[in-house]
């Protein structure tokens, strides 16, 4: 099963490579890995997309909080969270599929980013399910190249009981 | 040298630091990029250096020490090639958590990653083998890194800890404030175990009716020895060690079962098999105790104390996890239980197990065994000699026959099997403890991975025994060779290519013995125990195809247990 897993990190010299070092030297699988500043400069976020039974899990979880680096781990699977991807899209367009190219682009919510006289690039965020389904969309017309960023999530705002929001309005 | 009170070079810095971390003994050896803080160290008076004659040596000094001790272990060498050297030393601190820090010079910052001479990413090198490690950048950071260097190193589950210092780093200046505190938001060692988790596991202990302990190094790096031997007395209960936990509890007492595992006891293997508690502190389930992992103690509720919690259901799955420091739960879980109950039944099983099949060797036929030698010494060291002992079919016949009385005596490479080291741990192991005999023993194959310290002991004037057991073969590989690989002897006989070890202990100035004689055995250890001014050496011919008993393959159960040689007769 696939697991997304938040991890804040010291942002440091080498606090990324040892999460990194720690995946490859366990065995662990790596679907995807995101990085990047948080609200506090000091710190970061990694997103990492992992697979695994609830045992190895268990082990991810407890590995990465052995790490010196890090301040917090959080599974975020089974929990109301958000997850986005980001891709950019270089598609091949001949006469007469371009447009057809831009409307399912416009389908996916996504946006024209760049064209010449033989590609066009496309980019589309959302879950990564959705980047999926737009991938095997594209894939007929020729994908050139493609770069995706890796899933990032953060977990949803508690939600509110509507009632007792009533009451405090 | 430093100009005033607030203008500190790094060399200052680092050097008092040192003090302050009360350091004794650093064990280096110096080069290009450390020559800043060796140039330094020629005015320092408040600690030794020990100069060493190959890094990896270093490593493993400062492991020993820490060891025997308790203490951090702390080296200092050179870039590349000097901290390259490190590697095995440090992989081998970190598979038996032992607490060392390494300092490392490096190139400067500014030819870091220019292929410079003897320039090595070892921060990268080391990653996977440190508890942690750090590059020091500026030499403002350098006093805060030290300390916290130290504190990762000696808390929690303790380990190696790397720091990496570029010469440039070591030779710039700034204000010296020394941090009294360390504060590191990502690291906060659990000391306390759970109270409800302890009441529970103590009621279960309190109804068990074949309950055993399974003990660990843990219980040594913990200094948790008084309040095993209380909780384990008190309640009359059973004890197997591992093979790092040898001296956690008296191995002469009755509630010794000695080791468990691939080469342990039968009578422990057996208690392991059919407990109905097992309480392991400090240990983490290793393959080479628990042999097939589904049949490991297969009737027993699992009961697991360990500061680590990646060690938790790691190996095995248990059935109540403890994650806290093995000393204050033992005290906490002997506090819960006031009445022994009645282990009669349980201790009656194992005494027939005891005298169905002790620990046995050939003894009449004239000819120098191992087992014999290792017995002599315990007798006559009356199991209070600090032993450090190499890896390989000594290390096993050590842990079995040698009577361990005292915690931090058994300084062995458990988890990397790291041949080679117990020359240099026992000198480590020498400077650190100074009233109790330091013995090393190795074979004849690990004693030539490292024997260039003898100069290190000689030099240093260091009283240790190093006992070569020689039966010219890298032994437990020839005795796998034997037993699983048809007999296929590859490459695993030295007899032909062996040193002269008496003349080779004479040109590094030790006194030498040699024999193959078990008469001679009493008479040369006497005589060797009384010499206190310097390392002697002594080579034990033993006979060539001995075997390791008891042995449990690989991967096996207790039912495939081999207490002895076949008999060919009794093969057909």
């Amino acid at each position: 099963m696939k697991h997304t897993i938040t991890v804040l990190v010291e942002n440091q010299f080498g606090a990324f490579n040892r999460v990194a070092t720690m995946f490859s030297g366990k065995g662990f699988n790596i679907h995807s890995i995101s990085i990047g500043e948080t609200e506090t400069p000091e710190v970061s976020r990694m997103t990492i997309v992992t697979e695994g039974d609830d045992k190895i899990m268990e082990q991810v979880v407890k590995q990465l909080n052995r790490l010196i680096d890090t301040i917090k781990v959080i599974d975020l699977t089974g929990q109301t969270r958000v997850e986005r991807e980001l891709a950019l899209i270089t598609v091949y367009y001949q006469k007469g599929t371009r447009a057809e190219l831009i409307s399912i682009c416009d389908i996916f919510r996504g946006n024209v980013v760049d064209i010449n006289n033989k590609t066009i690039m496309l980019e589309i965020t959302g879950p990564p399910q959705k980047i999926d389904a737009v991938i095997n969309v594209f894939e007929p017309f020729g994908i050139k190249e493609m770069a995706r960023s890796g899933t990032v999530a953060l977990k949803r705002g508690e939600q509110l009981n509507s009632e007792k929001n009533l009451v405090t309005q | 040298m430093r100009t005033s009170q607030t203008a500190w070079t790094g060399a200052d810095i680092f050097f008092e630091c040192l003090k302050r971390e009360k350091v004794e003994y650093v064990f280096g050896y110096p080069g290009g990029a450390v020559l800043k803080l060796y140039e330094r160290l020629y005015d320092v008076d408040f600690l030794k250096h020990i100069l060493v004659r190959h890094e990896q040596g270093a490593t493993h000094m400062a492991e020993g020490y820490a060891k025997a001790t308790g203490k951090v272990g702390v080296v200092l060498v050179t870039s590349g090639p000097g901290a390259t050297n490190t590697v095995t030393g440090i992989a081998d601190a970190y598979m038996d958590s032992v607490p060392i820090v390494v300092f490392s010079g490096q190139v400067a910052t500014q030819l870091i990653g220019n292929d410079a001479f003897q320039e090595a990413d070892i921060v990268g090198i080391t990653r996977p083998i440190t508890k942690h490690s750090f590059l020091v950048r500026d030499v403002k950071e350098l006093a805060t890194t030290i300390r916290k260097a130290f504190y990762i190193a000696s808390t929690g589950r303790p380990g190696p800890v790397l720091v990496d210092l570029p010469k440039d780093v070591v030779a710039s200046v700034c204000e010296f404030e020394y941090p009294e505190k360390v504060e590191l938001r990502g690291y906060k060692p659990n000391f306390l175990g759970h109270q409800n988790q302890i009441k529970k596991a103590a009621e279960i202990i309190k109804n068990a009716k074949k309950p055993l302990l399974y003990v660990g190094g843990g219980v040594i790096m913990s200094n948790g020895e008084r309040e095993l031997r209380l909780f384990a007395k008190e309640n009359n209960f059973p004890v197997t060690m591992t093979l790092q936990g040898l001296g956690a509890f008296p191995g002469n007492d009755n509630q010794s079962l000695g080791m468990l595992g691939m080469h342990g006891t039968y009578y422990a293997n057996q208690a392991v098999n059919n407990c109905d508690v097992l309480v392991s502190l400090g240990a983490r389930f290793d393959d080479r105790v628990t042999g097939k992992v589904d049949s490991f103690a297969p009737n027993a509720y699992k009961i697991h104390v360990d500061i680590d919690p990646t060690c938790i259901d790691k190996n095995v799955v248990v059935d109540l996890p403890i994650v806290g420091d093995v000393k204050h739960v033992l005290a906490e879980l002997a506090s819960e239980l006031n009445e022994p109950s009645n282990l009669s039944n349980w201790w009656e099983q194992i005494n027939k197990w005891k005298a169905q099949c002790p620990l046995y060797y050939e003894k009449d036929d004239g000819k120098l065994r191992t087992e014999y030698i290792i017995e002599r010494i315990s007798e006559k060291t009356k199991g209070n000699a600090v032993i450090v002992t190499d890896v390989g079919q000594h290390q096993m016949w050590t842990a079995q026959h040698y009577k361990f009385n005292n915690p931090r005596s058994h300084i062995t490479s458990g988890g990397l099997g790291t041949m080679g080291f117990s020359v240099p741990a026992s000198i480590g192991a020498a400077f650190g403890i100074k009233d109790r005999p330091i013995i090393s023993i190795s074979g004849d194959g690990g004693f030539q991975m490292n024997m260039q310290e003898l100069a290190t002991a000689a030099y240093n004037k260091l009283p240790i025994k190093f006992f070569i057991i020689n039966n010219s073969f890298l032994g437990m590989v020839r005795q796998w060779q034997e037993l699983f690989h048809q007999e296929k002897y590859s490459f695993t006989d030295l007899s032909e290519s062996n040193p002269n070890f008496v003349k080779l202990g004479e040109a590094f100035g030790l006194k030498t013995f040699s024999t193959n004689s078990p008469k001679q055995v009493d008479d040369i250890l006497d005589e060797v125990f009384e010499i206190k001014d310097g390392p002697v050496l002594v080579e034990f011919k033993v006979v060539k195809e001995d075997m390791v008993f008891p042995i449990i393959p690989s991967g096996a159960t207790i039912n495939e247990i081999m207490t002895k040689r076949l008999d060919p007769k009794e093969m057909i």
